[in-house]
């Protein structure tokens, strides 16, 4: 192990190096191009073995990814915002043809009006597309988790992306503690591939077309392999836990245990809300935070049993549902708190679009408006923070 | 260092390396076991434009995530930006401010309406960068001046660190360039000047 | 009885080599190509065009049509350069 300085986006192209991809396909984006720079200066300095195709964009990019996961190849990539948004309908395709691809995502606003800072719309938009969505608080989880994310995905079959915030992690140093490249190799292990259409000892046809007979079986198995995947991910996490001891897990609890405040995060603004729980608690109040690190699969579970205690719960969004109930986060927490019979009174709150900065205070706003909320004083379910009204 | 974060600013113009300062400079700290972060303005760079970085500095990891509005010392790579740019936006009651100038301490402290309990360090980074290196790059002669005014870091370390960061930098271009610029740090750390 | 999803190959894919042989497209058909062997060069035309590998070829020669899989496009008879194939209709 050794300690370094890096940037989110340095640390997770020295993850990917250290994984060795057979295959990487990329098109640069602001603000992960240099996730992608970085790495095709290892190609070129014959640092890794990795087959570089520079693509003309990000859905020839997803889809010369399948290709070469298809035949057998372990595959990665890295995009952000657009770059994403144009891959779409390619992420689609590779989660039902159950292919483990990673990407290195970096979290931008989606256009318009035309924006490259930090937003989580980008990555919101593609929720339901069948990828393992993990998000990193900061830059050594995305680069560990960028390393258990190709294990967890070659052993649920299942793509996975794994995404920091804009500049505010891609651009931002910080220390990190990486590993020996012997350390991630022997960690991930052989390559795995679900099936492999190079093998003509056992040939196979891909992606033929499945009509009512079939298909909604197909998607049902899909669903399934999602729905296991949660012990996956643990399992990876815990084996990584044990032999490098960062410890991770679905979600995390931070000063939850007695607290009757609580708000659910995800992304960077985890670290900043961990500092105001601690400034709150010494002035006395009972306040915690559940951050939500992988959303797909959505750990339901955990997040009742993290937040079925709590008087009133505050749900951060940095994407807006525009015009639905809310923001995404919100109502998938509010969803899963249905069913119990002492749930806490869940309000959304959207802030942070655009990389609109989040402090300390703006945290404390959202904690001080769900006590007056108990105590009576009635504020609106869906709230904007942060916004010049 | 007292504070359970300490937090820097520089300002600067595109192109003069104010990101590379605070990079350079947090790789420092780091290597002295400290936590870190570096981080520019965010956004794109455009040579001339006013821009800023900064640095947070801790012996405990660092979860915050926020922008710096309060800085606890501020260094101002140019010193057309006073005036023109708000250099002194949030620096705290007892916090450093060191500026690339000319102009003694106690002018920069009159031009800038700075309280008594703000310290005031003045360097003639461009005067130095030319002697040294050639170009007026005030980016490493203010490494010295940040060392000299807070003695943030052990000077030699700092030294010996950044020469390590410069030479993977310039390779392939000389030792000649590194040399120069340590020299130009040594020289500003000479020369930085407080108020008596 | 089809499989459910429990038993299905993982990602759709099939694993059975050369299934679509199963998959009999000639019933689709409402015309039927039929060939004058006298006007026939054996260019090959119609069967680089064929859509379904309904050309008949042995030892290099045009020999007619796999019915099974001919749908009755009619795009061979529409390339062939000697107007060797008609499309005729099928009756029941
Ligand atoms: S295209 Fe016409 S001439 Fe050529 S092989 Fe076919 S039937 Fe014969
Ligand atoms: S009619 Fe169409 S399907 Fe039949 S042999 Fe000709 S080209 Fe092939």
């Amino acid at each position: 192990m050794k300690v370094v300085a890096k940037t989110a986006n340095e640390a997770m192209a020295e993850a990917m190096r250290q994984i060795n991809p057979d295959v990487v396909a990329a098109y640069p984006i602001t603000p992960a191009t240099e996730i992608v720079q970085i790495f095709s200066s290892f190609v070129h300095d014959g640092l890794v073995d990795t087959e570089f195709i520079a693509v003309e964009s990000e859905h020839s990019a997803m889809s010369a990814c399948i290709g070469a996961a298809a035949a057998g190849a372990r595959v990665m990539t890295s995009t952000s915002s657009q770059g994403l948004a144009l891959m779409d309908e390619v992420l689609y395709i590779a989660a039902a043809l159950r292919l483990p691809i990673v990407i290195c995502e970096i979290n931008r606003a989606l256009s318009a009006p035309i924006n490259i800072h930090c937003d989580h719309s980008d990555t919101m938009n593609v929720r339901d597309s069948g990828w393992i969505q993990i998000y990193a608080e900061d830059s050594q989880e995305a680069y560990d988790s960028v390393i258990q994310a190709m294990k967890i995905a070659e052993e649920a079959f299942l793509p996975a992306m794994v995404t920091a915030d804009g500049f505010i992690l891609s651009h931002a140093m910080q220390r990190i503690d990486m590993l020996e490249d012997e350390e991630v190799q022997a960690f991930i292990g052989e390559h795995k591939s679900p099936y492999n259409l190079l093998d003509i000892y056992n040939p196979i046809t891909i992606g033929p077309l499945d009509l009512q007979d079939y298909f909604f079986e197909h998607k049902r198995q899909e669903a399934d392999a999602m729905m296991k995947a949660p012990e996956v991910i643990k399992k990876v996490a815990d084996e990584f836990g044990q032999k490098f001891g960062r410890k991770y897990g679905l979600v995390e609890e931070y000063r939850l245990d007695d607290a009757e405040y609580a708000i659910v995060v995800i992304g960077s603004t985890a670290g900043t809300a961990k500092d105001t729980v601690d400034m709150m608690r010494d002035k006395g109040h009972k306040v915690g935070l559940l951050r939500i690190r992988v959303f797909r699969p959505f750990p339901a579970e955990e997040i009742v049993k993290a937040l079925k205690n709590v008087r009133v719960v505050g749900v951060m969004d940095r994407a807006d549902g525009v015009n639905a109930y809310g923001g995404p986060v919100f109502m998938e927490v509010r969803a899963a708190l249905y069913e119990e019979e002492k749930k806490p009174d869940v309000y959304s709150f959207v802030y942070g679009l655009g990389g609109r900065d989040v402090k300390p205070v703006d945290i404390e706003r959202v904690f001080q408006m769900i006590m007056d909320a108990d105590k009576g004083k009635k504020i609106d379910r869906l709230n904007y923070i942060g916004v010049r009204e | 260092m007292e504070k359970e974060i300490l937090e820097i600013r520089w300002h600067g113009r595109g192109g003069q390396g104010a990101k590379t300062a605070a990079l350079l400079f947090g790789e420092a700290a780091l290597e002295t076991g400290m936590y870190i972060q570096a981080f520019p303005e965010y956004g794109p760079e455009r040579t001339g434009a006013p821009v800023s970085s900064y640095n947070r500095l801790s012996k405990k990891p660092i979860r915050i995530h926020s922008g710096i509005e309060t800085p606890d010392i501020v260094l101002v790579l140019d010193p057309t930006l006073i005036g023109k740019v708000d250099v002194t936006a949030g620096l705290k009651d007892d916090g450093v401010i060191i500026v690339n100038t000319t102009k003694s301490p106690s002018e920069v402290r009159k031009m800038l309406g700075l309280k008594d309990s703000i310290k005031v360090y003045t360097v003639d980074a461009y005067g130095i960068a030319l002697a040294t290196i050639g170009r007026a790059i005030p980016n490493t002669p203010m490494l010295g001046s940040l060392i000299k005014a807070t003695g943030i870091l052990n000077f030699d370390h700092l030294l010996e660190s950044v020469r390590k960061k410069l030479e993977v930098k310039f390779r392939g271009k000389g030792a000649d360039i590194v040399d120069k610029n340590i020299q130009a740090i040594k020289k500003a750390y000479e020369e930085t000047k407080g108020e008596e | 009885m089809k499989e459910t999803w429990k038993e299905l190959p993982i990602g759709a894919i099939i694993k059975e080599p050369g299934s679509s042989k199963r998959f009999e497209t000639g019933d689709w058909r409402t015309e039927r190509p039929v060939l004058d062997p006298e006007k026939c060069i054996h260019c090959m035309f119609c069967w680089i065009y064929c859509p379904d590998s309904s050309i008949k070829v042995e030892n290099g020669k045009m020999e007619g049509f796999l019915y099974e899989y001919c749908k009755g496009c009619g795009i061979c008879a529409d390339v062939c350069p000697t107007k060797a194939i008609t499309m005729v209709r099928e009756e029941v």
